[in-house]
């Protein structure tokens, strides 16, 4: 990359919603943040002077956003995404690093296969790609992988999750939380009691009583974060909650922060949005594990997000292919794309209803995400991420028109799937661009490159 | 009427009234030498089970015949869903050869929706995983009404797995839509955790419900719930809620007993109660092929241009053509 080289004026962007402000980016850093026409660039001759000036006049700038939960697929399902397509997907999100899920095949459980979705990610160029690493060995829950191998690789890998599957054995948990302690890494649970769900389709509920769906009762989900909370209790570890989807596990949730207990956790854009009602017409594009839930439960949520509860959004990205999901309901794939709306989806749930400001979706979608996966403190300073708008952060950033808005078009979409929930539904604003260590990602709303 | 006949959930009172109203001119024909009308000939019906059920594919095979219809039964055996073509691109096919009408039976809930999106003819769900059976429940409320000349007002109690029924959720539906109070009784393990959103009332004691009760209308238990804990063992389940002798003496002179079938005979019905007079499950077998004829009718018949177009009277009622009614 050429970073290095290049000098972007941004001219009259507001940061983090507020006062406009120009920012100077210059090579991989943010070199100066000043009122309107006061950098050193700005004040100096204008154009032609080594610099681009990109007008962000009624935009909003916000740090570059942190997924910590997105399936690039890529080794083994290159049909429904791989790491270039998926990261070209979050860049147009406005995302800047992403961590990739273990469930590829192989599955990514040893160095080896970590190093390689690392480097994959930086051969694309678009999007950091962070790897998560499987708890246990072949995700098979029966023993833990070679977690300490993995984090001493060129990927350094510090979350650890079999997302897709729980990691059931309430022993294998608490060692797995334990020994990660050795490199402060975190335990990412997805949380699903699994004899309590077999077999199951759909919240357990209203709906699937009516729609004949085997049920995916709250109660499997919020046993295992209870129990995992008191796990990490009891062993002084970090518990990271994947995709909390119910009223009764914020409670838990709450209450063990209320605790002191090092424990945070994730909510998708689409636990904040929908209900488990879409699936009235058996069309599998809804269906999601965890499942959605009520509108109690996306009421919860939202408070959960708004209150710090939750410490962050993340999408739970899934790409599928066209004919995993043009099925009957029950032999679809689990799984939504979420990365290239999850910004608009926050927009819409979270500030138009006026539960959360800008500094806070900034605080969700990058400052604390970036913590959790221990991303705000890399030795090298380029290559930390949900850092401050200021002078010395690594120039990753997001321009976000909160004006705009627009029908939600899957075909439109750079991701090599179009299973995204929010097809056909209008939501606010538009992300215009990203910036990752100074290089245009994405301009004018399309790939810069 | 619909296009489609996918759920009982779909109906209104008009709707169940003239299909039941229809079936009871169809089952007429079944007295005359040749039981046979020309309305749906030339067009094609495609019988598309994707789970063994002879009774249910014969009863919707003879309905079409006596209609005159071409019928294609298409089974999950043998044929290219074997070989793993999905339920789409079988839809694509039937699409091509131009079916009329495709009767689905499928174990997963919601396929005949799927269905839908995918096919131009008319859909009638014959039984779809745990969701629905909107035929076997229109059937049933024909063989209550012929019994006991009414359908508003009257009791009837649902007995057994309704958690995993698609009668049992058929008929609340339309038993509530067509003015009957209805009673799920089960063991708590068998009823969905939502029971109480429905359109019913629930109860844990059979015997307590049964001085009450105009109809009983009992399930099938699988002996698989057993190992799946939902009761401990059919010895118990029979006990607590099978319908013998001494519990039938419980009910009204005038109640009747109803199965949707199979039976399993010394589980959740006694042989004797099975045979008694009050059970009506031959009949529901005989009701079937009429009620069936009259969904295809009416879902077919308007559209074809040929003989025996039907339409809705003024009053609702529906309106057979002449060649029918006499």
């Amino acid at each position: 990359m050429s970073g290095a080289e290049t000098r972007w004026l941004i001219t009259g962007a507001r940061l983090l919603g507020g006062e406009p402000a120009d920012l100077l980016l210059n090579g991989q850093l943010i070199a100066e943040v000043a009122e309107p026409g006061q950098t050193e660039a700005g004040a100096g001759a204008g154009s032609g002077s080594g610099f681009l000036v990109l007008e962000a006049d009624g935009l909003i700038a916000l740090p570059g956003l942190v997924d910590l939960h997105t399936h690039l697929r890529e080794p083994g399902r290159e049909d429904a995404e791989t790491v270039a397509s998926g990261t070209a997907a979050a860049a147009m999100g406005g995302y800047t690093v992403v961590h990739a899920m273990a469930n590829t095949d192989p599955v990514a459980d040893t160095a080896g296969v970590v190093e390689q979705v690392w480097r994959l990610g930086q051969a694309a160029g678009r999007c950091d790609v962070q790897p998560v690493g499987a708890v246990t060995a072949n995700l098979g829950g029966t023993q833990l992988a070679e977690l300490g191998a993995m984090a001493d690789s060129a990927a350094a890998v510090r979350v650890f999750s079999d997302d897709g599957r729980c990691v059931a054995d309430a022993t294998l948990m608490r060692r797995a939380l334990e020994y990660v302690k050795a490199f402060d890494g975190v335990i990412a649970q997805h949380a699903q009691e699994p004899r309590l769900t077999e077999g199951a389709q759909l919240n357990e509920g209203e709906i699937s009583a009516r729609l004949g769906l085997s049920g995916w009762p709250a109660v499997a989900e919020e046993a295992i974060v209870a129990r995992d909370c008191l796990l990490a209790a009891h062993v002084g570890s970090a518990l990271h909650v994947c995709h909390v989807s119910t009223a009764g596990s914020v409670e838990i949730i709450r209450w063990a922060k209320s605790k002191g207990w090092r424990v945070s956790a994730e909510v998708t854009p689409h636990h904040l949005l929908l209900t488990d009602e879409l699936a009235d017409g058996y069309d599998p594009v809804y269906k999601v594990n965890p499942p959605l839930r009520t509108a109690a439960d996306v009421a919860a949520l939202r408070e959960a997000l708004a209150d710090g509860t939750i410490d962050c959004v993340a999408t739970d990205h899934a790409p599928h292919p066209v004919e995993d999901k043009d099925t009957e309901w029950s032999i679809a794939a689990f799984g939504m794309t979420g990365l290239e709306t999850a910004l608009r989806v926050v927009h819409e749930a979270m500030v138009s209803t006026g539960l959360l400001d800008w500094p806070g979706v900034a605080d969700r979608m990058s400052v604390r995400p970036a913590a959790i996966g221990r991303l705000d403190a890399s030795e090298r300073a380029e290559l930390r991420h949900g850092r401050p708008l200021a002078a010395g952060s690594p120039a990753n950033l997001v321009l976000y028109d909160p004006a705009a808005a627009g029908v939600v078009d899957p075909a439109s979409h750079v991701s090599r799937s179009k299973n995204s929930p929010f097809s056909g539904m209008k939501l606010p604003g538009r992300v215009v661009a990203t910036f990752l260590r100074g290089e245009p990602t994405v301009l004018d709303g399309r790939l810069a490159r | 009427m619909n296009r489609h006949l996918i759920s009982s959930a779909d109906l209104t009172a008009a709707d169940a009234l003239a299909v039941l109203d229809t079936a009871e001119q169809l089952a007429r024909l079944a007295e005359r030498p040749i039981p046979k009308l020309p309305t749906l000939r030339g067009r094609t019906v495609v019988n598309l089970f994707y789970e063994d059920s002879t009774r249910t594919r014969i009863s919707f095979e003879a309905a079409a015949k006596r209609l005159s219809a071409d019928v294609i039964n298409f089974s999950a055996k043998g044929s290219s869903v074997a070989k793993g073509e999905s339920l789409k691109d079988t839809a694509l096919t039937l699409q091509a050869m131009g079916a009329d009408a495709v009767v689905i039976r499928h174990n997963a809930s919601g396929a005949p929706h799927r269905l839908a999106e995918w096919v131009a003819g008319s859909v009638i769900n014959a039984g779809d995983g745990t969701h629905e059976h909107p035929t076997q429940a229109l059937l049933d409320a024909f063989t209550i009404r012929r019994r006991l000349h009414r359908l508003d007002g009257l009791r009837v109690a649902i007995v057994g797995d309704v958690l995993h029924s698609r009668v049992a959720r058929s008929n609340v539906w339309l038993l509530h839509t067509l003015g009957a109070k209805v009673t799920l009784v089960a063991p708590p393990t068998l009823l969905p955790v939502a029971v109480n959103s429905w359109p019913c009332s629930v109860s844990y004691d059979f015997s307590s419900v049964l001085p009450r009760t105009d109809v009983v209308m009992m399930l099938r238990v699988q002996h698989e719930r057993m190992s799946q804990a939902f009761f401990p063992s059919v010895r118990e389940y029979s006990r607590r809620y099978g319908l013998d002798n001494d519990r039938m003496a419980l009910l009204p002179d005038h109640a009747i007993v109803m199965h949707p079938g199979p039976m399993n005979r010394g589980v959740e019905i006694a042989a004797d109660v099975a045979d008694s007079p009050r059970s009506t499950i031959v009949e529901q077998v005989a009701n079937g092929v009429s009620v069936r004829m009259a969904v295809l009718y009416l879902l077919l018949g308007g559209s074809g241009g040929g003989s025996g177009a039907v339409g809705t009277g003024s009053a609702g009622q529906p309106v057979l053509s002449p060649e029918v009614a006499r």
